[in-house]
């Protein structure tokens, strides 16, 4: 079985959640097997980062270089072309890093790729036989990918839940000799963050949150009137901010923020992953959609087939009437 | 600046319900309308702007048959000025790398001094514009939200990362950038632009015409390989609420009191 | 000459004798005049064609109708009643313009006119002409109506000036009699109450010659004053003086469609134009230019428009006015014409043009038949030939050319509402063919609505059916929204389909496919709409209807039922023939009724505006004291029903399409009549 890497994304000093899910993943692949973290960047941040995977990964190699002090994928392409063992089975996240780092990578290790896995079912011969999906999450694959010249992998965040099994005491491995010069024809410059909306959902215990089935953007004021009965706030998917409906600082999601409320309403959203993986901190999440074959009411708690042109009124009334009876406490 | 954009014919899922086809060998096509991926729309108007600004021209490709001529057809109306259509049944059974082989074949044939794809498209792969830039040792981005052209064969690009924050780079020509949507508005093309293009001919590039080995693309070359298609079994997924509309925000109303939903 | 005051012609001016002087003035005021009106007709030969000569008979009886008995003009009485009152005036006074003008050249004119009935009647006429100057400028200055905007000066001037030459008019005369009476003794008999009577009574202690110096000045005054007002006309919103004759002669007769991209290119030479739509303004036909030279902004078209009212970017009259501007700046009266800038991005932004619902009341009120629907699809052409279609019509253009519904649902499942309610045509043989339109296939709520209508047709009329499957948009908004090709890629394959059936007979509930089938489509069997069928059903006694209890109805006019198509009494028949119904009309009925949003491609389009149409709408129904809408629009239905939920109305009012209410009220073929059907909550779909 060949070695196998998982790569780490980390950001000020601190793992990212997929750094726990790899390994589980590398497990599947190879029950044996303990796969062996590398982890890039500069200065004390990348230390800090290093210290904490001694407690997940029984090896760590370290490659600290000043240019990787952002992590530019061109350079950490070529970082880990030059580290990594050929034939070797890379891990990475699948994310804005690791799409615009593995397909190159692939080539340049001259190993397969398997984009986005979602499940690993194992070994067959020289072949890895996972699971991946297809037209927006709508149809399941199962694939096999050939391993004999090793393969790179892009896992899907939150596929692989980590089990948060006994504490190992990793070895930390400095490779950062083994990187010679590193130059890019692409350099970074700096990173915008969006503009401050009104409203940070990051920090809203409650969200009515909708998607495409909102239909038009006048609808949306029926968004905000539930929310207001409700107390809570507006988010939404993405379609509703390219559709310039809403601002991007309403967006959950991959390319949008990351919440953690404690309760989640999520109306006329299909349950694309991309939106989910916005969704932290296991919320009870309630799934309003007319779609009864919406993704989204595999991983909701509630599910309500309805129209939410219709339902969301309903409940806002609702909502209304029973914060006008005395006794029963005061909306926000 | 002339530039390649490289675009996909692929089943339009936003109005299409994907069903399997019997056993699951694939899925169901008999009803399916065809378009050209959403992302390389956003990516060939973005290249026409770019295009009109530093007067280039637009040359789209694709590989694929005889059907698939109509997105190149439909992207010509849109403004491209040529068009190439890459086709053999060698090239049959071709993974993302061995698409990325045949692309690369076309690129060393002629001249560009960049070269676009979208971001994914319907396999959600992503993965065709990163190995084409590693096959051709161009620099790479990908999720490129924005484009500046600057002076001395250069460019200024967004890349879209978490948090709806904005990464920016420099990148030099010439390069292969992955195009995100929403980057732009693309330009509308009716009937009547698409009528008018009907009878232009689209050359079209057989494996021989571009010099692919055999073990670079096709079936045999393909690491990865799809077996079938399946729908995951539904698991306990979510508590449906039953009842009429009232029944169900009553029902719902207790639970998020309890979960702590209402203030 | 002498010091009489009988002669104008040899007076002496100053210097000159009133001979040259007028001969030189009315000469070079009407060679000023000719020079200007062919600088404003320049731009009217650069321009498009258009088929405005056909049909004599009918066009005269439109002048007749609306030029002489300013048909229009009452729907805003006080204003109305005042332009009828200055219309009837000058029409009068210009009967005797030559003799007053010659009369300044030749003394043969002297005396010519004085005298006789005409005579008394021009006086009061110039009377009243001047009166109501005066009573417009107050009515400007003070009251102040909305639709004129703020006050400007030049409108105040122009209104000044005529009652200049008004009141030149009654010095002139009045300075004379005085002056014969004066001198002779001879009192000629005035018009009491006229201004020339008043002013020879204010003139009698004056002296003789103060008096012949007030005549021959009044005289120079009125030529001058008339020569000026002449001149200055083309310059400005009076040029409809001269206009409106044309504009209304030359107005389009046929209602309810849409002119081809370019008369005289067949639908087949499309492809061969190189451009389509306008994109300059020369691209506009001539008697859309002389539109823009009518429009007398009297800003009725803009009071009346729904876009406007809801504070979308567009005005009817401002539309008018910008283009006529633009005209007076690239083809000036003086200088050479300067090319024009591509109008939309430029004059107009690519938001207004988008923002019409062609409802077409602005065309329905203006006086001067000034047409505006076809100008806007021509230049919804051009944008779309450029590739500027709003983003938010992407996707359902894209859809009814895959799929024929702008839904993007499945072309084959078109008919799976009807399943066990209507049956679909199979091969041919069916009198009647059910046009059912895109919405009403695919829209859960509306596919009620085609269930009624069903039930309702198969009451009366044994064999109808539906096209199904094979049924595709009727393309009625595409077109209007300026996509040609597709539209008649649309209406070719339901021609066919429809030609197929076999019907002699064609009904739909939808007005928007009714209007389409009936004038865009050619070489069709009759079409109807189903509130004209039911109608006469109800009549002949054929159909009968349960009581109701309680509730009270409104009408709601479709646009493309009634102004459009000028069906508004058979719904309302149909209403009153239910025993018990009350039914209320909204002050804004008829073919004053707004817009409830749009249909077809409308229903996509997202517009910034302060308030919905259809709020409006559902307010000013509750405003008549209605608590059920009825409709006969599917359009209408979903913008009315969304406005109730948004207004907050639910529970006060709701909307009911005129076929599920029949449907719901229809006697049973051999039942007696029911007792009331108790209205326990207000009425709803079934």
């Amino acid at each position: 079985m060949p070695r196998i890497f998982a790569y780490i994304v980390h950001r000020s000093g601190v793992a990212d959640d997929t750094a726990a899910e790899l390994p589980v993943a590398g497990r599947k692949i190879d029950g044996a097997a303990s796969a062996t973290a590398i982890v890039t960047g500069w200065g004390a941040d990348l230390d800090q980062v290093c210290e904490r995977l001694r407690g997940v990964y029984s090896e760590i190699w370290k490659i600290a270089k000043e240019p990787l002090e952002y992590p530019n994928a061109e350079l950490v392409r070529q970082a880990l072309a030059s580290v990594v063992p050929r034939g070797s089975i890379l891990l990475v996240p699948h994310g804005h890093f690791g799409v615009d780092l593995s397909p190159g990578l692939s080539i340049k290790l001259d190993a397969a790729y398997l984009p986005d896995v979602v499940d690993i079912e194992g070994v067959e011969g020289a072949a890895l036989r996972a699971v991946r999906q297809e037209f927006g999450g709508q149809v399941s694959a199962h694939v096999l990918c050939d391993l004999s010249a090793g393969a790179v992998l892009n896992i899907r965040p939150g596929a692989f839940r980590p089990s948060g099994g006994a504490l190992t005491a990793g070895q930390v491995v400095d490779k950062s000799a083994e990187v010679g010069t590193l130059t890019a024809r692409r350099r970074y410059l700096e990173t915008i963050a969006p503009e401050a909306g009104d409203v940070d959902i990051t920090k809203e215990p409650v969200l009515v949150s909708i998607g495409r089935g909102i239909g038009e953007q006048e609808n949306v004021e029926i968004a905000q009137d539930l929310a207001e009965a409700m107390g809570a706030a507006v988010s939404c998917s993405r379609p509703v901010v390219d559709a310039r409906w809403l601002d991007k600082s309403r967006q959950v999601g991959s390319s949008g923020q990351t919440v953690r409320p404690k309760v989640y309403l999520a109306c006329g959203i299909s349950g694309s992953f991309q939106h989910l993986a916005g969704i932290k901190g296991n919320p009870f999440l309630v799934a309003v959609n007319k779609n009864p074959k919406a993704p989204i009411f595999r991983v909701a708690d509630v599910g309500i087939i309805d129209d939410l042109l219709e339902f969301m009124p309903a409940l806002a009334a609702r909502v209304r009437e029973e914060s006008c009876v005395p006794g029963k406490g005061r909306r926000s | 600046m002339d530039i390649l954009v490289c675009v996909k014919r692929v089943p339009d899922t936003a109005e299409n319900e994907i069903q399997l086809a019997g056993s699951g060998a694939d899925i169901d096509r008999e009803d399916l309308v065809y378009s050209v991926n959403e992302p390389d729309n956003y990516a060939v108007e973005e290249a026409l702007q770019i295009a009109s600004r530093t007067a280039g021209k637009v040359t789209v490709v694709t590989v694929g048959g005889d059907e698939d001529e109509e997105v190149l057809r439909r992207e010509m109306a849109m403004g491209a000025s040529a068009a190439a259509l890459l086709s053999d049944g060698a090239f049959q059974g071709s993974d993302g790398r061995g698409t990325a082989a045949i692309l690369k074949a076309f690129v060393q044939s002629q001249h560009f001094d960049l070269i676009l794809t979208g971001v994914q498209a319907d396999d959600g792969c992503a993965q065709v514009g990163g190995m084409l830039a590693a096959m051709l040792d161009y620099p790479f981005a990908s999720l490129v939200t924005s484009i500046e052209v600057q002076e001395g064969r250069k460019l200024k690009i967004g890349r879209e990362i978490e948090g709806g924050s904005k990464e920016i780079n420099a990148i030099d020509l010439p390069c292969v950038l992955s195009i995100q949507t929403g980057i732009n508005e693309p330009r509308y093309v009716g009937m009547r632009g698409i009528r008018q293009v009907a009878s232009v001919p689209i050359p079209v590039y057989a494996a021989e015409d571009l010099g692919i080995a055999a073990a670079t693309a096709g079936e045999g070359a393909a690491k990865v390989r799809r077996v079938d298609y399946f729908v995951p079994p539904a698991g306990k997924g979510a508590e449906i609420l039953e009842g009429s509309r009232e029944e169900i925000v009553d029902k719902l109303m207790g639970l998020l009191k309890a979960k702590g939903g209402l203030n | 000459m002498g010091q009489g005051i009988d002669s104008i012609a040899g007076a002496t001016y100053w210097l000159v004798r009133g001979r040259e002087l007028f001969l030189f003035l009315h000469l070079f005021g009407l060679a000023c005049f000719a020079w200007i009106v062919a600088r404003r007709l320049a731009p009217l030969v650069h321009a498009r064609h258009d088929v405005r000569f056909d049909r004599p008979p009918a066009r005269l009886a439109r002048v007749l109708q609306y030029w002489l008995a300013q048909w229009r003009h009452p729907r805003y009485r006080f204003a109305g009643a005042l332009h009828i009152l200055i219309f009837a005036g000058f029409l009068l006074l210009a009967s005797r313009v030559f003799s007053l003008l010659a009369m300044g050249v030749s003394d043969r004119f002297a005396t010519a006119g004085s005298g006789g009935l005409l005579s008394v009647i021009r006086s009061y006429a110039c009377t009243v002409v001047l009166l109501c100057m005066g009573v417009a400028i107050i009515r400007r200055l003070v009251f102040r109506p909305a639709r004129y905007g703020r006050p400007t000066a030049d409108p105040i001037f122009l209104l000044a000036l005529i009652g200049i030459l008004m009141a030149a008019d009654g010095v002139f005369e009045g300075s004379q009699v005085a002056f014969h009476l004066k001198e002779t003794g001879r009192a000629e008999l005035l018009p009491p109450g006229s201004l020339s009577w008043a002013l020879q009574a204010a003139f009698a202690g004056a002296g003789l010659s103060a008096l012949r110096t007030l005549h021959l000045g009044a005289y120079l005054t009125h030529e001058i004053a008339f020569f000026f007002l002449l001149c200055y006309r083309p310059f400005g919103i009076q040029f409809h003086v001269e206009t409106s004759l044309f504009s209304i002669y030359f107005a389009k007769l046929d209602r309810g469609t849409v002119k081809p991209v370019e008369w005289g290119v067949a639908d087949e030479q499309l492809d061969r134009l190189p451009s389509l739509g306008v994109k300059k303004i020369e691209d506009f036909t001539w008697k859309h230019l002389l539109d823009f030279y009518s429009c007398a902004d009297c800003g009725r078209c803009a009071e009346q428009c729904p876009a406007n009212t809801v504070g979308r970017p567009l005005a009817p009259r401002t539309f008018s006015i910008k283009a006529r501007d633009y005209l007076f700046h690239h083809y000036p009266v003086l200088g050479s014409s300067s090319n024009g800038t591509p109008l939309v991005g430029g004059l107009y932004s690519e938001e207004e043009i988008w923002s019409c619902t062609t409802c077409g009341a602005c065309e329905a009120e203006c006086p001067l038949l000034v047409e505006y629907i076809d100008k806007i699809v021509d230049l919804r052409r051009g944008l779309i030939d450029d590739g500027k279609a709003p983003q938010s019509l992407h996707k359902p253009l894209k859809s009814l050319e895959t799929r024929g519904n702008p839904f993007g649902k499945m072309e084959k499942k078109r008919a799976e509402w009807a399943q066990g309610a209507v049956p679909v045509v199979n091969g041919g043989g069916v009198n009647t063919l059910y046009f059912v339109d895109s919405i009403t296939s695919y829209d859960d709520r509306i596919q009620a609505i085609g269930r009624a209508v069903g039930r309702v047709m198969s009451r009366l009329d044994a064999s109808f059916g539906i096209l199904g499957a094979k049924e595709r948009d009727s393309g009625h908004d595409v077109r209007r929204f300026g996509e040609e090709t597709l539209f008649l890629a649309l209406r070719d394959h339901n021609t066919g389909a429809i030609r197929s059936s076999g019907a002699r007979r064609i009904v739909t509930a939808d007005p928007h496919a009714f209007n389409a089938l009936r004038h865009d489509y050619k070489d069709l069997p009759p079409v109807e709409h189903v509130s004209q069928v039911i109608a006469r059903a109800v009549r002949s006694g054929e159909l009968r209807l349960n009581p109701v209890d309680g509730g009270v109805y409104t009408y709601h006019d479709p646009c493309y039922l009634g102004r459009h198509n000028g069906v508004y009494d058979d719904p309302r028949e149909v209403l009153d023939a239910i025993p018990g119904l009350h039914r209320v009309d909204m002050k804004r009925c008829r073919d004053r009724s707004f817009c409830c949003g749009g249909g077809g491609l409308a229903l996509f389009y997202e517009a910034r505006e302060n308030e919905r149409m259809g709020v409006l709408r559902v307010r000013m129904a509750a405003e008549a004291g209605a608590s059920v809408i009825v409709t006969a629009c599917p359009f209408c239905m979903v913008n009315l029903e969304d406005a109730i939920k948004v207004a907050g109305m639910e529970g006060k009012i709701a909307a009911i399409d005129l076929a599920e209410l029949v449907d719901r009220q229809m006697v049973p073929p051999s039942t007696r009549v029911a007792a009331p059907a108790a209205l326990s909550r207000v009425a709803g779909p079934v």
